[in-house]
């Protein structure tokens, strides 16, 4: 895996330059002002049509995640893994659904993060730090799992040590990318990854067609790749068969067998769909869009991300197929391309992965960095702060995030990259009754969304903590579902996300003790939302064509 | 879109309609033992797989049928209130 190919490698490192040249450009492209502000640094000036809003929306899905994550979870014969295909199926009816009420709400009441509208509905200075801080701590892990995907694809190209390389050379490469992504980040904000998702897409389109249409052809069609695998898998649990028996090895399998697996695949999907929404990056591309009619045609017409999402997938079987043997079943992938495409389009291919996993981890970090300043650092530390104070704390901020999401990479285990994203699941979920239910009735009390709030983190850190990785009894975190056990009250074998399950002990707990409160005085605080404000739309009285970050909400 | 005139507010029908097409396009995929199995196989891919990327062609569907009926919705109703017909000209 040391043996650098000189074509492949130069292939990579010129894409690799040229994006980053495009970075630093970015920052004069469609210019209508002065970047330091942080509407033009953040949102990138919001004059963003259907189709950049479609190429934005590519960038957030064809990520690490589709590319690295959930085909190795497909290669490590994990049968719940082709998971993600119904996640990305039932998202945009979810999106549908919930979106153009906040949409209508956050341009008529001048919200830029969930933050500020949960503080306009619920009057909570509390209830909104706690949606802040939640959506920045989630954000952490969803950037971890882009850059282990980018520390594999530099294995595969030789820029890495390897195992036996010391902790400086093997992850250099690493810190050296880190390094650019920050810097062409903190200079052009937004529209850095919104350029680049251009070339991006192209490249990443260009890969999956070719990788899904040549790569099966050359290993005897769909048809031998599954029989191959499954022959692999059978042929393992056989040779494994008294390490299953013990818990020191998993099964491996292409469907979910049993009834409880089928419960984790399921909860999976489902938490996964209801969480992508509320992150703070998503969120920032919904009200990015001009209408909220745009939002329900953009959910229409993504799923066809829905489509290769799952041929990418299916690549996890390809590589088995395809000889490759890798004990980091997050190298299958990468090896793949390397293994079976010529060197020119192998560099092609690893560029393309590589800067789709720096496309959302810009987004990411700059959403994150905007809710810091913003709900953060103005409503408690500064509030007089001005337009350049802000500007700097957001760049500042973006910074941290991403070393935050660093130190997620160096301390949790990498076993599997997508519990990375499924621990910023089971937070950000915490945050859906406040958000969600807050679109639609106020009948749920302040306090008790925080105490509900408040149990669903605890409880959900609390069982991602103490699951340890297969074969290694003491480790921690090492997966996102488990037996449905409540407090150490049994309850089912079924094997449900702790996301989920966190989210209804959360709405119990609001719901009980919403109950209590009405019967006491404990004020539910002032709505400053009218109904109407929820169905508003582009050129309606009082809504706004372009949301400003910096002025405070209407009230 | 006949009506399109008229200024009485629509009715709720088309949005429970796809409110209908939205659920069953949500509550499909979460079914998992309805294709948790390998055949009847389709060019040799196993049930479970080629079965999840018809839902997501049933999705598409799905979601395009609501957003007429909701978009054809919207309209009428804003003209029943006499706000200027929003955005989206599509």
């Amino acid at each position: 895996m040391n043996d650098i190919d000189p074509v492949a490698l130069t292939v990579f490192l010129v894409l690799f330059g040229l994006v980053t040249v495009l970075g630093f450009l970015a920052s004069r492209w469609r210019s209508v002002g002065t970047l330091d502000n942080l509407d033009e640094w953040g949102l990138g000036g919001r004059g963003f049509g259907t189709f950049v809003a479609w190429f934005l929306i590519g960038g957030d899905i064809y990520t690490a995640y589709t590319f690295i994550a959930v085909p190795a979870l497909l290669y490590a014969g994990n049968a719940t893994g082709f998971f993600a295909v119904p996640y990305t199926i039932i998202l945009y009816p979810i999106i549908f659904i919930f979106l153009p009420r906040l949409w209508s709400v956050s341009h008529r009441r001048r919200y830029v993060t969930p933050a500020d509208f949960v503080q306009g509905r619920f009057d909570s200075k509390s209830l909104s730090l706690a949606i802040a801080f939640t959506g920045i701590l989630a954000t952490l892990p969803y950037i971890a799992l882009q850059l282990v995907g980018i520390q594999a694809v530099l294995d595969v190209i030789g820029l890495g040590g390897g195992d036996d390389a010391g902790w400086f050379r093997k992850d250099l490469p690493l810190f050296i990318a880190f390094a650019l992504l920050a810097a062409y980040t903190y200079s052009s904000g937004l529209r850095a990854p919104a350029l680049i998702a251009f070339v991006k897409d192209t490249l990443i389109y260009l890969v999956i067609i070719v990788a899904v249409i040549y790569l099966p052809t050359q290993l005897g069609g769909w048809s031998n790749i599954f029989d191959e695998a499954g022959k692999a898998f059978t042929s393992f649990n056989g040779d494994n068969s008294d390490a299953i028996a013990a818990g020191d090895a998993a099964p491996k399998g292409l469907i979910p067998g049993m009834s409880t697996s089928q419960w984790a695949y399921a909860s999976l999907s489902l938490g996964s769909a209801l969480a992508l929404f509320m992150y703070p990056h998503s969120v920032t591309a919904v009200l990015s869009t001009k209408n909220r009619n745009i939002i329900r045609r953009n959910a229409a017409l993504l799923p066809a991300y829905s489509f290769l999402l799952g041929l990418l997938a299916l690549l996890g079987l390809v590589a088995i197929a395809a000889g490759v043997k890798v004990t980091n079943p997050q190298l299958a992938i990468p090896q793949l391309f390397e293994q079976e495409f010529s060197p020119f389009f192998a560099g092609v291919a690893l560029a393309a992965i590589a800067i789709g996993a720096f496309v959302p981890a810009a987004i990411m970090s700059i959403a994150a960095a905007n809710l810091w300043t913003r709900n953060i650092y103005k409503a408690f530390i500064n509030p007089r702060a001005t337009d350049a104070d802000e500007t700097r704390q957001s760049k500042i901020a973006s910074l941290l995030v991403k070393f935050g999401a660093l130190l997620f990479v160096l301390a949790l285990p990498k076993e599997f990259a997508i519990n990375l994203q499924l621990l910023g699941g089971i937070w950000i979920l915490q945050t859906l009754p406040a958000i969600v239910i807050g679109l639609y009735t106020r009948w749920l009390h302040r306090y008790a969304l925080l105490a509900g709030w408040a149990v669903g983190m605890i409880w959900g850190t609390i069982a991602a903590y103490n699951k340890p990785t297969v074969g290694k009894p003491d480790s921690h975190f090492g997966g996102s579902v488990g037996p449905l056990e409540v407090f150490g009250w049994q309850i089912s074998d079924n094997l449900i996300y702790f996301g989920v399950t966190a989210l209804v002990l959360n709405l119990i707990v609001a719901v009980i003790v919403t109950a209590v409160l009405r019967t006491t005085h404990i004020s539910a605080g002032t709505d400053e939302t009218q109904p109407s404000d929820y169905l508003a739309d582009a050129g309606d009285p009082e809504v706004a064509d372009v949301l400003d970050p910096i002025a405070t909400p209407r009230t | 879109m006949t009506d399109r005139t008229t200024t009485q507010p629509p009715g709720k029908v088309p949005l429970v309609l796809a409110g209908i097409a939205l659920i069953i396009a949500i509550v499909a995929p979460l079914l998992v033992w309805t294709y948790a199995k390998t055949d009847p196989t389709l060019w040799g891919i196993p049930f479970f797989f080629w079965y999840q990327f018809l839902l997501v062609l049933v999705s598409v569907a799905l979601t395009s049928v609501a957003y007429r009926l909701v978009l054809g919705h919207e309209r009428r109703r804003r003209a029943a209130a006499g706000l200027p017909s929003g955005g989206d000209g599509a």
